[in-house]
């Protein structure tokens, strides 16, 4: 695939030499526990890295703490595994002050979500130029097992015996709330899934969101199954394509409509008109419909959950290369800096 | 002798600008000669207090007088008006000799309301000069502040040479021909105050009057008027009865050189341009807005000709997440900030100490603990600088002595951070912050070159003879890791906040490699005292007993005690620590010296603690938490009684 596919990493130096996937591994041992979802995810992202045709030495990984977090680690490109939470604050460091990098974030529901939410959320907001892998196990893997702020109500954790109280987050609601302009979802075992959604999110200029529902064997094995097993899948899946009906389903028979007081209602495809499937608008400016699809499923049971890109939308220009370009006028209209006229400022006196 | 500069005009000569008063020789009034005059404005916070003491400030440094000033504000923008806790006050000291201290007591108090009165009359010495702005004395404002009955007409303040004088009818009276409304004539009343003050203290107006013209230049209208109340407040000065004498201060012999007056705050700004500069390293600033430290942040957001990026965080921990990530990429990353943002940060900091990173904390201290007094002073961060981090994790820590010296030391503490792969506190306080003094134009020739010697090619060779690059691999000088930036082709690493092994960097559980690694990284900073001076004694009769060592912003009080003892007799030395971890190689030994050493601090006694614990020397603390700098008076007062008690001893 050739690098123009990705104008948005235009300032990004291109590698003169065609890399594979193992030129991205590293000679660490992978230290997840085996069967855990994270390997299908790092096989992944490692798969689709050539893709994008850049310079390895311009990737940077950084992650917070938790399992996830571990990923930068097995990255053969630059990498911090930083504290938990503040990945995304680091990671805007690096991605402002360095348009010449593709930086990568890498954490889970309780580093982004719990500790990080601040960080996430703002950088979100700013539209920094940093794609974020956001890995949903909806349970606290590295800490052996407590419940966490993707954990459905009532889970029976180490330190819930009674059932957890707090109502979960939906990690692509919090994102589109927080006016992320590019939003979405998808499944660690689906790898071509997967690919397409890094492939739309390295595409993007400013931050990406993607959540990846990923397996936690050890402390919550299994909460993504509905969404895996091959009889039911198709039947929960709403896989979204921008420009294209929403309609789902094993033998594609549902649909997504709005009723008459404009809220989502899943219908049959045979009791609806077709003309009212919804198409789905993935670059539309107004987040009404993603937000709306984002709360479509049932966080029990995961019927109804749309997976693919939400929301990818341009009218909100990065962060970064805003604030690049802030100090480029001013020095295209002012001039370098003279250090020796600053200190002076305009009021001396000289003794002699 | 003294020349004044202004880029846009061209000042040269001195003296009134109103026509005919020096020529004429029509000075019916005495001038006289005094070597050194402390002010203070005090009023509500609404009545620009500040800007009235910064147009005096401006105006003696134009003069050649060695200055500093002590600004005290409330925390709150706008307490109600008339009110105790409203009352905003500026001090300036200014002399015809080198002075270190904003003075202990004013010999002048302008008060614009009973509220300015009451809340500074303590600090009044008997016969001092008293100003008092006699429209605000109703009875209203009098009960609101407890006074039963005007001060200005029972006895209470006969001590004083009290001038009462109606500062707001008389501007206003001065402004009835201009279109201006009432409230708005009666705001330029300040300027009123300031061109009385300036008359009587025989300085310049036209600096000021030029800075009307600047500051209003879109309101032509409100900018003739505060001209107009400005010379009405000369005039009245030169022709009431009220005032018998001028004063004059005479220039202070200062080094030859450019001068100009400057606040700690923006020296400190100035100084980490001036590193990103000396380095070649963009300046990354992130912080998040906090008092007394945001001007610095506001300084460097206007300083993007010097490619500085300046980044408000959602929070204290984004600040230096962010600093720390453009250090990584290759930036000199600074976060700046206050003791409750400190707190906030540690776990960061431990990170910068762990990436082994340059990074520049600045802390610009303030009265705690918690939200405590964020608008006054105070020296309690340093044990929170020093150890206040999870883990065995040490950084280097400056602290500049002055406004002026906030200059060298972020050059410093930037030399220090790049060389050494560390973060760096920078310990200023807000009497630094805020105060100001003339400050020498540095040659920028004699400025310290710093290398950032980045990483280009791998530096480890494998047995089977392949090349790699290992990320812990030290200088065996300086025991700085190597800095290898994203964008380095080959040098591709990982690292984190996880042990890592000696060398490879990989992550290491290896109890022995951790002790190592423990050791290491205090080693480097130890290793730092190295490249750092010895620590200089001031002692003139190369005879004394006594050594008062502080750091940080007592260096003024402390230099003027110490003068003032010597002139009583007493032998004293002085000495003041830059380096605060790690310290001078020849403190101990300097130490050692003295039969008593003292320190004085803002604090309980932070590097008393220190000293003791290090050195296993008696020091002596002398300690207050007052929010404000100490009086030179009280530090004569302990050298004195010290000195008794020594002689008694003998
Ligand atoms: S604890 Fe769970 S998330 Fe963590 S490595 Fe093991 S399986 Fe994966």
């Amino acid at each position: 695939m050739s690098t123009d596919a990705f104008p948005a990493l235009s300032l990004i130096p291109k590698s003169e030499v065609e890399l594979k996937a193992k030129d991205f591994k590293t000679d660490q041992e992978v230290r997840w526990c085996p069967g855990c979802g994270d390997y299908a995810i790092l096989a992944a992202v490692q798969g689709f890295m050539p893709e994008m045709g850049l310079k390895k030495e311009n990737i940077v990984f950084v992650s917070g703490i938790g399992c996830s977090s571990r990923f930068p680690y097995y990255m053969d490109t630059y990498g911090v595994h930083s504290i938990h939470g503040r990945a995304p604050a680091i990671a805007t460091g690096i991605a402002t002050t360095r348009p010449d990098l593709s930086v990568w974030v890498v954490t889970g529901d309780g580093d982004a979500l719990s500790i990080g939410g601040n960080h996430l959320i703002h950088a979100l907001r700013r539209n920094v130029n940093l794609k974020i892998l956001l890995f949903n196990n909806r349970i606290y893997g590295l800490t052996k097992g407590q419940y966490s702020p993707t954990s459905e109500q009532g889970k029976i954790t180490k330190s819930t015996p009674q059932g957890s109280l707090d109502y979960a987050f939906n990690p692509v609601s919090v994102a589109l709330g927080a006016e992320a302009t590019f939003v979405a979802r998808t499944i660690d075992s689906d790898r071509k899934h997967m690919t397409e959604v890094l492939r739309a999110a390295a595409a993007h200029e400013g931050s990406a969101l993607i959540e990846i529902y990923q397996n936690c064997n050890i402390f919550n094995d299994g909460a993504w199954e509905p969404l895996k097993e091959n009889d039911v899948r198709e039947d929960n899946l709403i896989r979204l394509n921008h420009g294209e009906p929403i309609v789902f389903g094993n033998s594609q028979d549902k649909c997504v409509i709005r009723d008459s007081d404009g809220h989502l209602q899943v219908m049959d495809v045979a009791d609806v008109d077709p003309s009212d499937i919804i198409v789905f608008d993935a670059h539309a400016k107004d987040p009404g419909l993603a937000f709306g699809l984002s709360r479509l499923y049932n966080p029990r049971t995961l019927t109804n959950t749309p997976i693919g890109v939400f929301r990818a939308v341009t009218h909100r220009e990065a962060y970064d290369r805003m604030a690049q370009q802030q100090v480029a006028d001013v020095i295209a209209e002012e001039g370098p800096g003279d250090l020796r006229s600053l200190l002076h400022g305009n009021d001396t006196w000289s003794i002699t | 002798m003294v020349m004044r500069h202004k880029k846009e005009q061209n000042v040269t000569t001195m003296g009134s600008p109103y026509p005919g008063h020096e020529e004429t020789g029509d000075m019916t009034k005495q001038v006289v000669q005094v070597d050194r005059v402390v002010i203070r404005f005090a009023g509500d916070s609404g009545d620009g207090m500040q800007l009235t003491g910064d147009r005096f400030t401006s105006e003696a440094a134009w003069m050649g007088n060695d200055l500093l000033t002590l600004p005290n504000f409330p925390a709150e923008i706008r307490a109600p008006a008339g009110t105790l806790p409203g009352v905003s006050s500026f001090q300036l000291a200014f002399a015809d000799h080198d002075i270190t201290t904003p003075g202990d007591q004013p010999n002048v108090l302008v008060a614009m309301n009973p509220a300015a009165l009451k809340a500074n009359i303590g600090d009044l010495p008997r016969g001092s000069d008293l100003i008092v702005n006699t429209d605000e004395f109703s009875k209203r404002n009098l009960e609101k502040v407890g006074y039963l009955a005007s001060p200005l007409e029972d006895d209470s303040l006969e001590a004083y040479r009290v001038h009462p004088i109606a500062l707001t009818s008389m501007t206003v009276e001065a402004l009835k021909d201009f279109d201006i409304t009432k409230k708005e004539a009666e705001r330029a009343k300040n300027m009123f105050a300031l061109g009385l003050l300036l008359w009587l203290y025989h300085r310049p107006t036209e600096g000021t009057v030029e800075f009307l013209r600047k500051k209003f230049a879109n309101k032509p209208e409100i900018m003739n008027a505060n001209i107009a109340a400005f010379e009405a407040g000369w005039s009245f000065g030169e022709t009431t009865e009220e005032f018998s004498v001028q004063y004059e201060v005479k220039p202070a012999p200062m080094p030859a050189g450019t001068y100009r007056n400057i606040t700690g705050n923006l020296a400190l700004s100035y100084g980490l341009i001036a590193a990103s500069e000396q380095s070649g390293l963009t300046l990354f600033l992130g912080s998040y807005p906090i008092t007394p430290a945001s001007d610095i942040l506001h300084e460097l957001s206007k300083h993007k000709r010097f490619g500085v990026m300046t980044f408000q965080a959602e929070d204290e921990i984004a600040g230096i997440g962010a600093a720390l990530g453009a250090s990584y990429a290759g930036s000199l990353g600074v976060t700046t900030t206050s003791g409750p943002g400190i707190a906030l940060k540690s776990e960061t900091i431990g990170l910068a100490v762990s990436l082994e990173l340059p990074l520049i904390i600045v802390d610009v201290q303030r009265g705690g603990p918690s939200t405590g007094l964020p608008t006054k002073t105070e020296q309690s961060d340093l044990l929170q600088a020093m150890f206040g981090r999870n883990g065995e994790s040490p950084v280097p820590i400056v602290a500049p002595q002055s406004p002026a010296d906030c200059f060298d030391a972020a050059i410093e503490a930037a030399r220090i951070a790049v060389t050494y792969r560390t973060p760096v506190f920078l310990l200023s306080d807000g009497y630094l912050a805020n105060g100001s003094e003339p400050w020498r134009l540095p040659d920028l020739e004699t400025l310290p070159t710093i290398d950032p010697n980045f990483a280009t090619v791998p530096n480890h060779t494998n047995d089977d003879g392949t090349e790699e690059f290992w990320p812990y691999q030290r200088d065996p000088q300086t025991l700085a890791r190597p800095w290898a930036i994203p964008g380095t082709a080959g040098l591709e690493h990982r690292i984190g906040g996880l042990e890592k092994a000696d060398g490879s960097g990989n992550i290491s559980y290896d109890a022995d490699n951790h002790d190592h690694m423990v050791r290491l990284r205090q080693a480097k900073v130890d290793a730092i005292a190295q490249t750092i001076p010895d620590l200089e004694v001031d002692d003139p009769s190369g005879e004394a007993k006594i050594l008062i060592l502080g750091w940080g912003s007592t260096y003024g009080p402390i230099g003027a005690a110490c003068q003032i003892s010597r002139r009583a007799g007493i032998k004293v030395a002085q000495a003041h620590l830059r380096h605060l971890n790690p310290f001078p190689s020849n403190l101990e030994e300097v130490l050692r010296r003295y039969d008593k050493v003292v320190v004085p601090e803002m604090n309980l006694g932070q590097l008393n603690m220190l000293l003791r614990a290090k050195f296993l020397i008696d020091t002596y603390g002398y300690n207050q938490v007052r929010g404000l700098p100490f009086k030179s008076s009280e530090l004569v007062d302990v050298i004195t009684e010290l000195n008794q008690q020594m002689e008694g001893a003998q």
